[in-house]
């Protein structure tokens, strides 16, 4: 396997993918026998076993990575078998990292490739940058280039992983646009240029709802396929999610557990779901959407804060009236529309329903 | 009964299918083609043989349907639904096509048996039968059914390339089902006549191939469902199937072509056919040859239509992706859930909603077939032509004028049939403006049938075998399409005037979803009055009043939400306007709706209106005025209010604004103002107050506000203005008031007393008072109105009074 800078998986605290899973990736390899694109380590079908799990001829019991509609890694991994650069989409704790990394660590045995965006990621993050002390002492030349993953990625024909490509600065974002339909990166102040290599691609993750990012240029948004990850699927699969992330996120605080809190988090994540969605759970009522988000993540902070409000100034138990106000600032985001879209949802949604009395009576008081 | 040599290797070809199949009907005709029969026998109605010249009309287009209804009543009908890719549809038209045509027979079970079944209580579709497809696809290792039959039949063989021998795979399905009906021995799809609803259309079947052998010989084709083709290779003799189809029922059946839509096709149960993509389907049996090229062309040329920005760069890609993705999950060739992923993630951004676009236009898509001018009548013609001689109205291409009067029958039952053929773009009768003073019980319509709408009728057969049922599916359909509360609440008050209680659940439906939906306020409140005067003057039969009533209420309640918060948005003079003409519509709806609860909630809205900064004036006033006429505000608190619209602070337009909304457009508002002293001081002192500059501006409005008072109110209001506020407070005390002697004049009020008498003595009577010209017509029928006429005609008198 690759050495990277930092160690091997064994000492390091969260191990990269292609060392923690290592020996599947090796018995894939060895019971791989389709045709595998130039310089990937697994052909695409054996990538899609990777991430979606399964057994081997040989026994071996692969882990599935990513729990999900199959489609998604059929489709993703087929994205990068024809070359072209896949942007992964969708709202935070929908595992767009993870899928990236995994598909990174299966298609080139090297995840580590990574251009992580922010609002400051300057250009050389994505083409290249230079030695200053060496560029002084001996001119330019190519041995005063410090190459950027990018380029690392192109001339080796490996995949390179860009993070939250929306948060990227747009002049920035557009530098991409040659490397991915030219496939060459100019060096003018040298003359020269870096061609890719086959086998290099490009995956990259945004978030498709945050507002006041830097929405991607058609002219970039051409040059990717889009692969949008779903929110959980159910509700009890939403439910359990939260649940497990509130209960270990708890104890990092230090929270005493809640009893019986599984009954609100079932509601935050009923509410959640609902407004989202844009119908009720029975799919008899269609409610309104406000313009949050309203993600799985959002729906655990909502919780965790309740259970907080619970300890400290309540009986420890996690009630409608903790929830409520947490709720009430996730969904009513834009003063104007939202709150309209919240009463609406209060008056004919959950005034309604068998034993949420309490919860309707604790909204009430928390309205705006 | 003896198990000889497979009668299949020296009898009749059997070609057992996949109904709508496109894999299916290429295999058949290259089947046919290498076979070359003597006749061609199809799974279908035998009623249908006399039809059959007309499927060679150059008229004829599929997707077209056999239907087969009893005689005596349309509604009870079966289909054969037939696409261009039926193999059904391609084995009769390849028989059609040959020179000299080879002759072509239906041998299914008669739908004289199946409808005489059906009558009898039995179910005509039956429980679906074990799938037979599916336990195959488990053999294989699919999960799917369909896409087992994809990858092993329908996308073998591509367009073009011939497969070696096209009888072997059929040699091959039939083996495979026998071995299936051996494990299944029992099946549960319905009885006919107390009999195996399958044996006895097996037993028909084989009949009817017999009878074709001894006209044919042995070379017939028979083209059927290929659960069927074991039953029909087995040797039973003719005496047990006679036994077998001995004494079943049967009834007098009428058989058309209709013409069919794709999706018909899509929908399951009822009368669709499932097939789940016949959009795409077509397009394969159409494509001649790259059918996933020419597929992301067709998807890359609608989203464009629809301004998404897709380039020739982009088809190209999906086309590599939809064949990486093919090689990915091991399929032969790239299937519709493969071109759909590749869509999606090139073409749509990775989103769902342009995919829906191209699921809803391509996979399923619009195409309606068309049956030739000639071709024997569809129920739904014979239902109308029932109906019209029935009501003795009868079919004239010179227009003229029908005046219905509601109450009788005969006229009630005329207007039904209007107003649903109305719904069904039937436009044989326009309503015309009735004659003034005739009533709400009458309708005026114009009559003129145009030859066209004879056309229509047969386009109309698609949604149903009678009027009634056929404009119920319409409305519903149209309901499910809308897009616009408007659209829906006009259908809704349609759906009411035709009878049609069984749309309107579905109406409804689609009317509680959109007003969900819908973010304005203004049109929301449109929508309320119709939907509160249809409840209120309760047209609806049955079970759609509790229904009706809910919507209303959820939408009133939508409204009391939404209101506030738009009537605040800095709407300008006109939106103003505007939106107090809907605060008015909805206080008058919710006055109908006669909802306790509703109305408290409804006064609450208003009175946050009245007092909500950044309200137009004539808004809060309107609201001001509205919760006083009902008593819900004291007047101390509604001069209170007065005095703070009208006071000095606020900008002078706007308090004009309040003035009018408050006591403007007739309404009374003048008489309160003269009855009133402090609010008739308040607007006096205001009025004194407006700075010159301002007072150009405000003086348009003052004028619309008082220039639509009765003259008489006019002249009083201006004699309390001229005698000033002191005079005014000594008058009030001294009793009389302007205009009136201290004494009753006898002789004068005489006159007048016995024209009182009779209105006094009209609105005695126990019967509902005068309406008002915006209700919907009334329909007989329940509670007939003797009065209403003479209310009319009392409510003049009352005005000349």
């Amino acid at each position: 396997m690759d050495t990277h800078g930092n160690g091997t998986g064994a000492q390091a605290l969260r191990p990269h993918a292609e060392d923690a899973f290592a020996h599947e990736l090796k018995a894939l390899a060895a019971a791989d026998d389709r045709p595998r694109p130039p310089r990937w380590k697994l052909s695409p079908w054996a990538v899609a076993t990777y991430l979606l799990g399964g057994t081997l001829s040989d026994g071996t019991a692969v882990t599935p990575k990513y729990v999900g509609p199959r489609r998604i890694v059929e489709v993703a991994v087929s994205t990068l078998a024809t070359d072209r650069a896949l942007l992964l989409l969708g709202v935070p704790g929908t595992a767009k990292t993870w899928v990236s990394e995994h598909l990174a660590a299966a298609v080139s045995g090297d995840s580590t490739l990574l251009v992580q965006g922010t609002a400051g990621t300057p250009e050389e993050a994505v083409r290249y940058g230079w030695d200053y002390a060496r560029l002084l002492a001996r001119g330019p030349g190519r041995e005063a280039l410090v190459p950027s993953p990018v380029m690392r990625a192109m001339a080796d024909g490996a995949t390179v992983r860009v993070e939250e490509l929306t948060r990227i600065p747009a002049d920035v974002q557009d530098s991409l646009i040659t490397i991915l339909s030219e496939k060459t990166l100019p060096i003018p102040e040298l003359g020269q240029e870096v061609q890719a290599v086959r086998g290099f691609n490009l995956i990259a993750t945004a978030n498709d709802r945050d507002r006041g990012v830097n929405d991607l240029s058609s002219a970039l948004r051409r040059r990717f396929n889009t692969v949008v990850l779903p929110l959980p699927a159910t509700a009890d699969a939403e439910v359990d999610i939260v649940a497990r992330r509130v209960d270990q996120l708890g104890r990092a605080l230090d929270l005493p557990p809640a009893p019986d809190a599984l009954a609100e988090i079932r509601r935050v994540v009923t509410v959640f779901r609902e407004l989202r969605e844009g119908v009720t759970g029975d799919g008899r009522t269609k409610v309104k959407t406000p313009s949050g988000t309203l993600s799985t993540a959002e729906a655990i902070s909502v919780v965790t804060h309740g259970l907080a409000l619970a300890a400290h100034f309540g009986d420890g138990v996690l009630r409608p009236s903790d929830v409520a106000a947490g709720i009430l600032g996730a969904v009513v985001r834009d003063p104007a529309g939202d709150r309209v879209v919240w009463q609406e949802y209060l008056e004919a949604v959950v005034r309604e329903r068998d034993g949420w009395q309490d919860f309707y009576r604790a909204c009430r008081e928390v309205a705006p | 009964m003896s198990p000889a040599a497979p009668p299949a290797r020296r009898g009749p070809l059997l070609l057992g299918v996949r109904h709508h199949g496109p894999g299916s009907a290429r295999a058949v005709r290259a089947a046919l083609d290498a076979a070359r029969p003597a006749a061609v026998l199809v799974e279908g109605p035998p009623e249908g043989d006399a039809l059959l010249p007309l499927a060679a009309d150059p008229g004829m287009r599929p997707p077209v349907a056999l239907l087969s209804h009893a005689a005596d009543d349309p509604g009870r009908a079966v289909f054969w639904p037939l696409a261009a890719f039926s193999p059904e549809w391609a084995a009769l038209r390849w028989a059609q096509e040959q020179q000299p045509p080879v002759p072509v027979r239906f041998i299914d079970l008669p739908a004289a048996h199946t409808l005489a079944a059906a009558e009898a209580g039995e179910p005509a579709g039956g429980a679906p039968r074990p799938d037979p497809l599916g336990a195959l696809a488990a053999a294989a290792g699919y999960g799917d059914a369909e896409r087992w039959w994809e990858d092993t039949v329908e996308l073998r063989g591509g367009p073009g390339d011939a497969p070696a021998d096209p009888l072997a795979a059929f040699e091959a399905l039939g083996d495979a089902m026998e071995a299936l009906r051996g494990a299944h021995p029992e099946d549960a799809s319905g009885t006919i006549g107390g009999r195996p609803r399958d044996l006895v259309r097996e037993a028909h079947m084989r009949q009817r191939i017999r009878a074709a052998r001894r006209e044919f010989g042995d070379g017939c084709a028979v083209v059927c469902g290929a659960w069927h083709v074991p039953a029909l290779r087995a040797a039973t003799t003719a005496a047990a199937d006679k036994r077998l189809l001995a004494g079943l029922p049967r009834t007098r059946v009428e058989t058309a072509w209709v013409p069919w839509t794709h999706r018909r096709l899509a929908r399951t149960g009822g009368y669709g056919a499932g097939v789940a993509a016949p959009g795409w389907y077509a397009h394969l049996a159409a494509a001649p040859d790259r059918p996933v090229e020419r597929w992301m062309a067709r998807a890359a040329a609608l989203l464009r239509e629809e301004d998404l920005p897709v380039s020739p760069a982009h088809v190209i890609e999906a086309v590599r992706l939809a064949d990486t993705l093919a090689g990915v999950r091991g399929r032969p060739a790239p299937g519709l859930a493969e071109t759909l992923d590749a869509v999606r993630a090139v073409m749509c951004d990775g989103s769902d909603v342009p995919l829906a676009l191209v699921e809803d236009r391509l996979v399923v898509g619009d195409v309606l077939g068309r049956v030739p001018g000639g071709a024997p009548a569809v129920p739904l013609q014979r239902d109308l032509a029932r109906q019209q001689r029935s009501l003795r109205l009868k079919a004239e291409p010179q227009e003229r004028e029908l005046e219905l009067d509601l109450r009788g029958p005969t006229d009630a039952a005329r207007s039904l049939l209007l107003h649903r053929l109305g719904l069904l773009g039937i436009g044989w009768g326009r309503p015309a403006a009735s004659r003034p003073g005739t009533g709400t019980f009458r309708e005026t319509w114009r009559l003129c049938w145009e030859p066209e709408l004879a056309v229509r009728v047969a386009e109309a057969g698609i949604w149903g075998t009678t009027v009634q049922a056929a404009a119920g599916a319409k409305a519903a359909a149209d309901a499910a399409a809308a897009r616009d509360l408007a659209e829906v609440t006009a259908l809704a008050e349609r759906c009411l005037l035709a009878g049609l209680s069984e749309a309107l659940p579905q109406v409804l439906r689609a009317l509680a979803d959109l007003a969900a939906l819908d973010t304005d306020a203004a049109r929301l409140a449109q929508a309320l009055p119709a939907l509160a005067r249809a409840l209120r003057y309760g047209d609806v039969r049955g079970t759609g009043a509790p229904a009706l009533r809910a919507v209303a209420r959820g939408l009133a309640e939508r409204i009391c939400v939404a209101l506030p918060p738009a009537c605040a948005s800095g709407l300008d003079a006109e939106a103003a306007a505007a939106m107090r003409g809907h605060v008015e519509a909805v206080h008058r709806a919710v006055g109908l709706l006669d909802d306790e609860e509703l109305q408290e909630r409804w006064a609450a809205v208003l009175a946050a209106l009245g007092v909500r900064d950044g309200v137009p004036g004539a808004i809060r006033g309107r609201a001001v005025r509205l919760l006083l006429d009902e008593g819900r505000l004291p007047a101390p608190e509604a001069a209170r209010l007065m005095g703070l619209a009208l006071s000095p602070a606020a900008a002078p337009a706007d308090a004009a604004g309040w003035l009018d909304g408050f006591a403007g457009a007739g309404a009374g508002g003048g008489m309160l103002l003269v009855h009133d002293e402090r609010l008739f001081d308040l607007v006096d002192s205001w009025l004194a107050a407006v700075p010159a500059a301002a007072f150009a501006d405000v003086l348009p409005l003052l004028r619309r506000t008082f220039g639509a008072y009765e003259p008489g109110v006019r002249r009083t209001l201006g004699e309390l203005a001229r005698r000033g506020p002191d005079a005014r407070r000594t008058a009030a005390g001294a009793g009389a008031p302007e205009g009136f002697a201290a004494e009753l004049d006898e002789a004068r009020a005489a006159t007048a007393a016995d024209l009182a008498r009779l209105l006094l003595e009209a609105a005695d009577r126990p019967t509902p008072q005068a309406h008002t010209s915006d209700e919907p017509p009334h329909k007989g029928g329940d509670g007939p109105d003797p009065n209403r006429q003479g209310a009319g005609r009392e409510t003049t008198g009352g005005r000349r009074g």
